[in-house]
């Protein structure tokens, strides 16, 4: 018997993966976390933006001027509020992660409660540092 | 690893109904997983229309309905029917938990029935626990001593014994450990929840002398720390129990101990 034949004729070897992703309810404890995550890899990409605009800087005005083009126009904004967003998500959930390292906050109300003021000081502060940001541009 | 889509075998199919009797006038819509190990095909969903008014008020009991009346192939596992020996944890309607402690009513839509995620499937809604319980073995849940026995019993006092209270009623279902992300791509390595809070139900036991051994164990970037305190394991625990926490409180003695 081959190995092909014997893996068809083993019960085990055929089992099936039972659905995971497919099936489980999104839920917000799931959702925060890949967030946390996607989150950091966003913010790892959009610090290569702030060397570009700070190599520009120092190579010339003309560079600069390039950079600076990119990054005010609807493109470079849109990103850029993304990027702010992504940085005060990241931080404020940063802190409930240090609070849970600390081993505070696993009762599931004050997670739940803790997961929505997450999600609310993200907002808010991206609100607020775009609102400076606007009014001193 | 992280693998996001099924498997080519375990995509799952559309399969066969089973409409409600002649005049049943409350029904319901269960659509089951199904997968037989010998018919050689893909799993598939059955959708069978139960009958509330001759239907017990739990899940369990459409199951059992279901088997007894409808389709005697349905395959799953139960026995306590009382929420305390973790045969039928499922996952129902979205999360895991135990098929006998669920209301029907708690669907106010039709209700999907599959086995515990991300596992290997013996048949239908039974899922292989081997490896699970390989883990369990592996952190050897047993009380472990060097002092000679005393006399007679080795005394607790009420305080020492009321630091198990949350970790003493886990029935090992496995709702928790197949909720969670975690687990699902690291499961060859990382303990999982359930098994961590038995782990740290023999860590924080007063009576047991391998604390330091146990940690010994436990201390490892898979074992322990693929732990991202995703929370999903104490959002689903039909018990109510928080093995998110049990794993904190693990994690906070690998620190302490190092002083």
């Amino acid at each position: 018997m081959s190995a092909q034949d014997e893996a068809a004729s083993d019960p085990k070897a055929r089992r099936p993966l039972s659905p995971h992703l497919q099936v489980y309810r999104p839920q917000l404890t799931s959702a925060l976390s890949i967030f946390h995550r996607i989150t950091g890899i966003a913010l790892a990409v959009g610090t290569l933006l702030l060397v570009w605009w700070l190599v520009a800087a120092a190579a010339g005005p003309e560079a600069y001027a390039a950079a600076s083009g990119f990054i005010g126009s609807w493109l470079g904004l849109f990103l850029l509020l993304g990027w702010s967003a992504a940085l005060f998500y990241h931080l404020a959930n940063g802190i409930r992660h240090l609070v849970w390292d600390a081993g505070y906050g696993f009762e599931l109300p004050t997670v739940y409660a803790s997961g929505w003021a997450v999600v609310i000081v993200t907002g808010a502060l991206t609100l607020l540092a775009w609102i400076v940001g606007l009014v001193a541009w | 690893m992280v693998e996001f889509a099924l498997p080519a075998n375990s995509k799952v199919g559309k399969g066969k109904f089973w409409p409600a009797p002649e005049g049943a006038k409350t029904t319901k819509v269960f659509k089951v997983y199904r997968w037989h190990p010998k018919d050689g095909a893909n799993p598939r969903v059955d959708t069978y229309e139960v009958d509330l008014d001759t239907c017990g008020p739990m899940v369990l009991d459409a199951l059992i309905k279901i088997k007894n009346e409808i389709d005697p192939t349905l395959t799953f596992r139960r026995s306590c029917r009382e929420g305390i020996c973790g045969s039928c944890a499922m996952n129902i309607d979205g999360t895991n938990t135990l098929a006998c402690t669920k209301y029907i009513s708690d669907m106010t839509d039709e209700v999907r029935v599959y086995p515990l995620p991300h596992m290997p499937v013996v048949k239908d809604l039974v899922p292989d626990l081997t490896h699970a319980i390989a883990q369990y073995s592996a952190i050897e849940p047993w009380l472990k001593t060097t002092t000679p026995a005393p006399e007679r019993e080795r005394p607790q006092s009420p305080e020492e014994r009321a630091k198990l209270d949350g970790l003493w009623e886990c029935i090992l279902c496995f709702c928790c450990t197949t909720s969670c992300p975690s687990y699902w791509w690291n499961g060859d390595r990382y303990l999982g929840p359930a098994i961590l809070l038995q782990a740290y139900r023999w860590i924080a036991d007063s009576r047991d002398e391998a604390t330091g051994e146990r940690l010994d164990q436990l201390e490892d970037p898979f074992r322990l720390y693929r732990c991202h305190t995703i929370m999903n394991c104490t959002r689903t625990c039909p018990k109510g129990l928080n093995p998110a926490k049990a794993i904190a409180e693990i994690k906070k003695l690998m620190v302490e101990r190092r002083g």
